[in-house]
């Protein structure tokens, strides 16, 4: 059927292109080929050059410094020696359980808020324009500015929250200062600021999905959790999934929060993150091969989950 | 070739030209002791006059602090007379040093041929392989007032018996207190506490005559290494140990460590005398203090500069007394590395720049009488370096030109507390005891015993791993 089909006007400049320089054979058609992509090799040239001094190479570095030591400036391979260093502080674990429970608090409250917002906004019928200048407006706040205000807020003898609590005569909170509250206090905090995005990424796919279906769910007689569930999340799985991805890669990656409100390891340790540690290991503890092998834990971490999402979404296929 | 073929070739071209980088690079990372251009036999003498040589130095004082700048570029001035062929490029930096890029500057070797750090920084800075040996350049000739160095001070700086530094300043931890809070609470403020059972005596009178007024007695730091750090000092006042003289064990589990952190569990829990919040990052106690929201808190005396000049505070109402118990105080202080790929003509040069400017008796930070003039204060516990003659010396020129009132330090001056280091794997060993401290701070119900168990047996495997 293909060889009977009038090729149009894009396969006919490939297919001239494809034979032109066999036709022709020899160097100087490779030198026409490569005098004609100029141009390409070039940004080609340029792309490789920018990724590979910014992105590869630090990671390579990463990968070498991971298995060195720098010891009285004499720079020497040891082997897994960082990587058994790491292992054995006594605050792996808990950085792993305080990571990983960041990103299911994210999850839970990062990932499902943003949605049901954007869900809401589409259903606005005015002012939605607005309403969604509103909900980015936190995002454009500096991230320091952001995490001091919500610093000053949490503060529990003259902040908001407890005032507002008090107000209700509802039981205030610690907060920042409790073990027990640290961590969710930092990822609400942290919701806050990023959710406008998630919202606006959210409500694009929501706007795509075509209006038909919602009609023959009206005519099907479903409610609205019936069209959320049959129709919203079904249209919007794809967006959904690689949403989930980035925000798993990026809550396990908490650093600037923790750092600025809760002094990094906050009380008891509660909110020390792995990316804290690595910071702590870089820069408090001085030994960067044990920051690379941490890096190198991670790293290996959220790989695995960029694969799982790669599996999951060729199955989907 | 097939395309994939091809696609292959490019990437195993591509990852080995990043191999080959990343070996080129990480291989130029390789330092040794050879480097060092230390041994020059002449080191001992002191710089040549005629000789042409350039150094670049940090810690410039910043524009925003007007004398401090003015007095370090006429200083230039002034030493340019006695060495007109040498050059001084200054680097404007503040804060002096900032860890986080202080530590980069090192891995970057891009710090300065005469560069500013903390007296505590030195072990950092050698496996860095970034400081000349200056054992041979540093004599009475170079620096005539060595003899009057307190050793303790010097030792801080040495490793293996080698000279590394020199101090520009330093100090010993104590006890700063508001004396416009406690007189207000009915305290005389010329009789502060010198115990944690009278500290929590006196944060209470505080707490329960100007607790209204959004006033507390005693503030603490409770996460960010701090409250380990503070942990650390509260023990030394005990005459405690964090870890035990060999380093291989943790000493800090005892009856003293127990009563103090109940003491600060009480006073936060008990008697209400603390602020609910504790402290996370370094500068949030001077800013209360400045702002006359605290009473008491352990501190350095430059923090008392600090809040007078950042914060507002008036220097009539802060005192400082020594730490509570009185042991041994924790040090800590300032000093001046030189790089180790410096010439021994640029070493010599920058030894003879911080003689001049940090450790000559009337001359640079000494010159009281310029200060006073400048409105720069004279009379705070501090450089606190210098013994025998040159210490007598010093306090009769502080005493002349005193602008602050040094009464307020007498008790802290007086006191004489036997200075101690930081412990080694001090950053570590602080994040396990601010647990214990954020434990008692955050948790109404914590079990020090506990808490002190549990941190003993973790800092036990940090030090048994050889971290």
């Amino acid at each position: 059927m293909a060889a009977t089909t009038v090729p149009d006007k894009t396969t006919r400049r490939h297919a001239g292109r494809a034979a032109g320089p066999k036709a022709q054979g020899g160097r100087g058609g490779l030198s026409r080929k490569l005098s004609q992509n100029l141009q390409a090799y070039g940004f080609l040239i340029g792309a490789i050059l920018c990724f590979g001094f910014f992105s590869w190479y630090p990671m390579v570095r990463e990968f070498i410094m991971s298995f060195q030591q720098t010891k009285r400036g004499v720079t020497s391979w040891v082997g897994f020696h960082n990587i058994k260093t790491v292992y054995h502080d006594p605050y792996f674990w808990t950085a792993w359980k305080n990571t990983g429970l960041f990103t299911l608090y994210a999850l839970v409250i990062g990932f499902a808020v943003p949605f049901f917002v954007a869900i809401l906004l589409n259903e606005l019928r005015h002012a939605r324009a607005y309403l969604r200048v509103l909900v980015y407006l936190p995002v454009m706040l500096p991230p320091v500015a952001g995490a001091l205000l919500f610093k000053y807020f949490y503060n529990p003898e003259y902040g908001l929250f407890n005032r507002i609590l008090k107000i209700f005569h509802l039981p205030t909170s610690q907060w920042l200062d409790s073990s027990h509250t640290a961590l969710i206090s930092v990822v609400i905090a942290a919701t806050w600021m990023s959710m406008g995005s998630a919202t606006l990424i959210y409500l694009a796919a929501l706007q795509n999905i075509p209006g038909e279906l919602y009609e023959a769910a009206d005519l099907d007689g479903a409610g609205l959790w019936s069209k959320i569930w049959h129709v919203t999340i079904p249209q919007t799985k794809l967006v959904l999934s690689l949403m989930l991805l980035l925000q798993i890669v990026a809550t396990m990656q908490e650093f600037t929060n923790v750092f600025l409100m809760a002094g990094g390891n906050g009380p008891e340790n509660s909110t020390m993150t792995v990316v804290y540690m690595v910071y702590q290991y870089g820069y408090r503890y001085n030994n960067f091969g044990g920051a690379a092998a941490l890096g190198l834990f991670l790293l290996l971490v959220l790989a695995g989950f960029s694969g799982l999402y790669a599996r999951l979404n060729r199955n989907s296929d | 070739m097939s395309r994939i073929r091809y696609r292959r070739l490019v990437a195993v071209a591509l990852v080995a030209g990043i191999g080959l980088t990343g070996a080129a690079c990480s291989s130029s990372d390789k330092k040794d002791d050879n480097g060092s251009k230390t041994s020059s036999s002449s080191a001992g003498t002191p710089l040549d006059p005629k000789t042409k040589v350039t150094i670049s130095v940090d810690c410039m004082p910043p524009t925003t602090k007007k004398p401090e700048r003015k007095q370090w570029l006429d200083d230039i001035a002034e030493f340019h007379k006695t060495y007109p062929n040498v050059t001084i490029n200054s680097k404007d930096t503040f804060p002096c040093e900032d860890t986080d890029k202080f530590t980069a500057q090192l891995q970057g070797q891009s710090e300065t041929n005469v560069f500013y750090s903390y007296v505590t920084d030195l072990n950092q800075v050698l496996d860095a392989g970034q400081a000349a040996d200056i054992t041979d350049y540093v004599n009475d000739k170079t620096v005539p007032n060595l003899k009057d160095i307190d050793p303790n001070v010097l030792a801080i700086l040495k490793d293996s018996g080698k000279l590394y530094g020199l101090p520009t300043t330093n100090y010993s931890m104590g006890l700063i207190y508001n004396r416009k809070i406690f007189k207000d609470a009915g305290l005389d403020p010329d009789k502060p506490p010198t115990t944690w059972d009278e500290i929590r005596t006196d944060s209470k009178v505080i707490q329960d005559k100007l607790g209204s007024k959004g006033i507390h007695g005693f503030f603490e730091y409770g996460a960010g290494n701090q409250g380990g750090w503070h942990l650390t000092s509260a023990l030394y006042g005990a005459g405690n140990n964090v870890v035990s003289e060999d380093g291989t064990k943790a000493a800090f589990n005892g009856p003293e460590a127990t009563s103090i952190l109940q003491t600060i569990h009480d006073m936060r829990w008990v008697d209400n005398s603390m602020p609910s919040s504790a402290g996370k990052e370094w500068g949030e106690s001077q800013k209360a203090m400045g702002a006359g929201q605290i009473g008491m808190y352990l501190a350095a005396p430059d923090d008392i500069q600090l809040m007078v000049q950042q914060y507002g505070a008036n220097f009539d109402d802060l005192g400082m007394a020594p730490i509570p118990g009185g042991k041994t105080s924790l040090m800590g202080g300032n000093d001046y590395f030189f790089k180790k790929s410096d010439s021994p003509d640029q070493i010599k040069a920058g030894i003879a720049w911080i003689n001049f400017k940090f450790l000559t008796l009337k001359k640079g930070q000494f010159n009281y009488g310029r200060n006073k003039a400048d409105g720069i204060p004279v009379g705070l516990p501090q450089p606190f370096f210098f013994t025998g003659q040159a210490k007598a010396t010093d306090t009769a020129d502080k005493t002349q030109y005193a602008t602050v009132p040094v009464a307020n330090y007498k008790s802290y001056v007086d006191a004489q507390v036997p200075v101690k280091g930081e412990p080694p794997n001090a950053q570590k060993l602080y994040t396990v005891l601010d647990t214990v401290m954020s434990g008692v701070l955050s948790n109404k119900n914590a079990d020090v015993s506990k808490l002190l168990s549990s941190a003993e047996t973790q800092a036990n495997q940090l030090l048994a791993a050889g971290q």
